[in-house]
């Protein structure tokens, strides 16, 4: 376990679900019950990632937790990037909101819910962002139909 | 409250205390020359001071992620130029270095060299067009036909090199698609041995001017805390006097070679912006002639048969590079599983592709940090209790460019 992951693991017990380095960049899975708290402690000493880059999501139908949502974090302080992911869960799927400790979450998170689906519990306002607000289903699932025309014709070769 | 609630709520109020003073709902945008694209503005007026403001975007919303997810890794180079219009090859350059670090992909240097002089050369073109767009919303009409004046220049080097104008497809996953080619360098350097004088004249212009510094000085200002708690990066928050450029803090494709300051403001208002941003320009003149000047020698592409298509002469004389290029274009490169977030510092700061990898020709997932979407919260708290002419100052101080926004 790396030294992040332990410092997490020690001030929020139970926190740390997984932890995987590939291409140079550290990746932390956090129990989706202590997201808030892990938000909270990452954000002051003696860590300090100040800064929240990117609120977002990737969506795996084929597995159970099926929406990832990653947070991307930089410290102005080391210039270190962590990232953090949560799963969602596949149905009503439901993340706790980090806008109390970033407000700059504000927005990307509802843009994730407008494209995904995914809800965040207290957030201030959670409404579509992109998408018009009667729109019907979310977007970027990977279930949701692309669009597009039809071929017209059969007989080529 | 919802923009639809906040009318609402309005009209509420409005009908049970008539003749009582009551805050004007004005709607800005979404066509609005000056909003810089299609964003719409809920203003709540009192007099003419903004109350709240609810912005609402969404208008120029491509799908362009979706998508991405159904074109091959080579394909979605294409698309993803087509988000933040003024700083493609900004767009490309995050993304293909996200997936040239999911390949764990060596680059050659003199490709990282010429990415670099693109970008600063893309960077000088797009604080042109803010410089002379904002200019324009205040009043300053000239600026904008001398401001465009040298971006047409910088076009046309774009052009020379990449064949567009607007939408470059230029770099490619392993470098550049193709070397500099003749001339190039000397027309370059024509260009960053007369900008200095050029920027000279901008600032002749504007620096002094009295409607300029009085419609600049002290609008749009938040603390630094409250900026970087709202997520805002690039020339917006440097203005305020954080110490935040991801080409010193985490150097990208060789920045650490190359010998620049990071301008700095000191109160972050709306004027403070505008002398950061004109002396960004200078540094990326400098940083280009030191790139020309430092040029290693060696190929524009990595030499990777798996991933990057054979030269072109290759193909009539080569069955192998005929089956290699067939390969590359009908089915692409497999991408192993995994995922990256790879951020560069753009004309308005951070931006970040985060791609994820599940191990078949096509992204799982694409998506970009824009800084213009994350910079856009920062209106409202900026906009309370400030003029509705300010309004526009703000917007234009922040540089938002919709097609980020929206993406």
């Amino acid at each position: 376990m790396s030294e992040v992951a332990a410092t997490i693991e020690a001030a929020v017990r139970g926190s740390v679900t997984e932890e995987v380095l590939h291409a140079g960049e550290l990746t932390i899975g956090v129990a989706k019950e202590r997201l808030l708290e892990v938000a909270r402690f990452l954000k002051g000493p003696p860590l300090s990632f100040a800064l929240l880059s990117d609120v977002t999501c990737a969506d795996f139908p084929e597995r159970p937790g099926r929406f990832r949502v990653a947070y991307h974090l930089l410290s102005l302080a080391s210039g270190n990037r962590l990232r953090l992911r949560v799963w969602a869960g596949a149905d009503a799927p439901e993340v706790e909101s980090v806008t109390s400790v970033w407000p700059t979450a504000n927005w990307h998170e509802r843009e994730v819910y407008d494209l995904f689906g995914v809800r965040f519990r207290n957030h201030p306002d959670l409404t579509r962002i992109m998408m018009p607000l009667d729109w019907e289903g979310h977007p970027l699932r990977r279930d949701y139909p692309l669009g597009g025309e039809e071929v017209q014709f059969t007989d080529a070769v | 409250m919802t923009p639809q609630e906040a009318v609402a709520t309005l009209e509420a109020a409005h009908e049970s205390r008539p003749g009582s003073r009551q805050p004007m709902i004005i709607n800005l945008g979404p066509q609005h020359p000056s909003t810089h694209g299609v964003l719409r503005l809920i203003t709540e007026l009192d007099g003419e001071v903004i109350r709240d403001i609810h912005p609402v975007i969404g208008y120029l919303h491509t799908g362009i992620e979706k998508q991405c997810e159904n074109k091959m890794y080579w394909q979605a180079i294409t698309l993803v130029t087509r988000m933040d219009y003024l700083a493609s090859f900004f767009n490309i350059h995050a993304y293909t270095a996200a997936v040239e670090r999911l390949l764990e992909l060596e680059i050659p240097e003199r490709a990282e060299y010429i990415r670099v002089i693109m970008s600063e050369l893309n960077r000088i073109a797009s604080h042109l067009v803010w410089l002379g767009t904002s200019g324009l919303e205040l009043g300053a009409l000239t600026v904008m036909f001398y401001t465009y004046r040298e971006r047409e220049k910088a076009l046309d080097l774009c052009e020379m090199i990449s064949g567009e104008r607007m939408n470059y497809r230029y770099f490619q996953v392993g470098g550049c698609s193709d070397d500099m080619p003749p001339g190039f360098e000397q027309r370059l350097r024509a260009f960053i041995d007369e900008m200095p004088a050029r920027i000279d004249e901008y600032e002749g212009l504007l620096t002094e001017n009295p409607i300029w510094v009085d419609r600049t000085k002290n609008v749009g200002v938040l603390p630094a805390e409250q900026l970087i708690d709202l997520g805002v990066t690039g020339p917006a928050l440097r203005a305020a006097g954080v110490d935040l450029d991801l080409r010193k803090t985490t150097p990208y494709s060789g920045y650490e070679h190359f010998d620049f300051n990071v301008p700095l403001g000191t109160r972050g208002d709306a004027y403070d912006r505008y002398t950061v941003r004109i002396r960004e320009m200078r540094e990326s003149v400098r940083i280009i002639g030191q790139a020309l000047d430092g040029m290693p020698e060696g190929g524009h592409i990595a030499d990777d048969r798996k991933v990057v298509l054979p030269p072109r002469g290759e193909l009539a004389t080569s069955m192998e590079a005929l089956i290699h290029h067939f390969k590359l274009v009908t089915e692409g490169f497999r991408v192993p599983e995994g995922e990256a977030y790879y951020s560069v510092e753009s004309p308005r700061g951070e931006l970040g592709c985060y791609v994820v990898a599940d191990g078949s020709p096509k992204p799982r997932r694409v998506h970009m940090r824009d800084p213009s979407f994350v910079n856009l919260q920062a209106l409202r708290p900026m906009a309370r209790g400030s003029y509705l002419a300010d309004l526009i100052t703000m917007i234009g101080s922040l540089d938002n460019v919709m097609g980020g926004v929206d993406r």
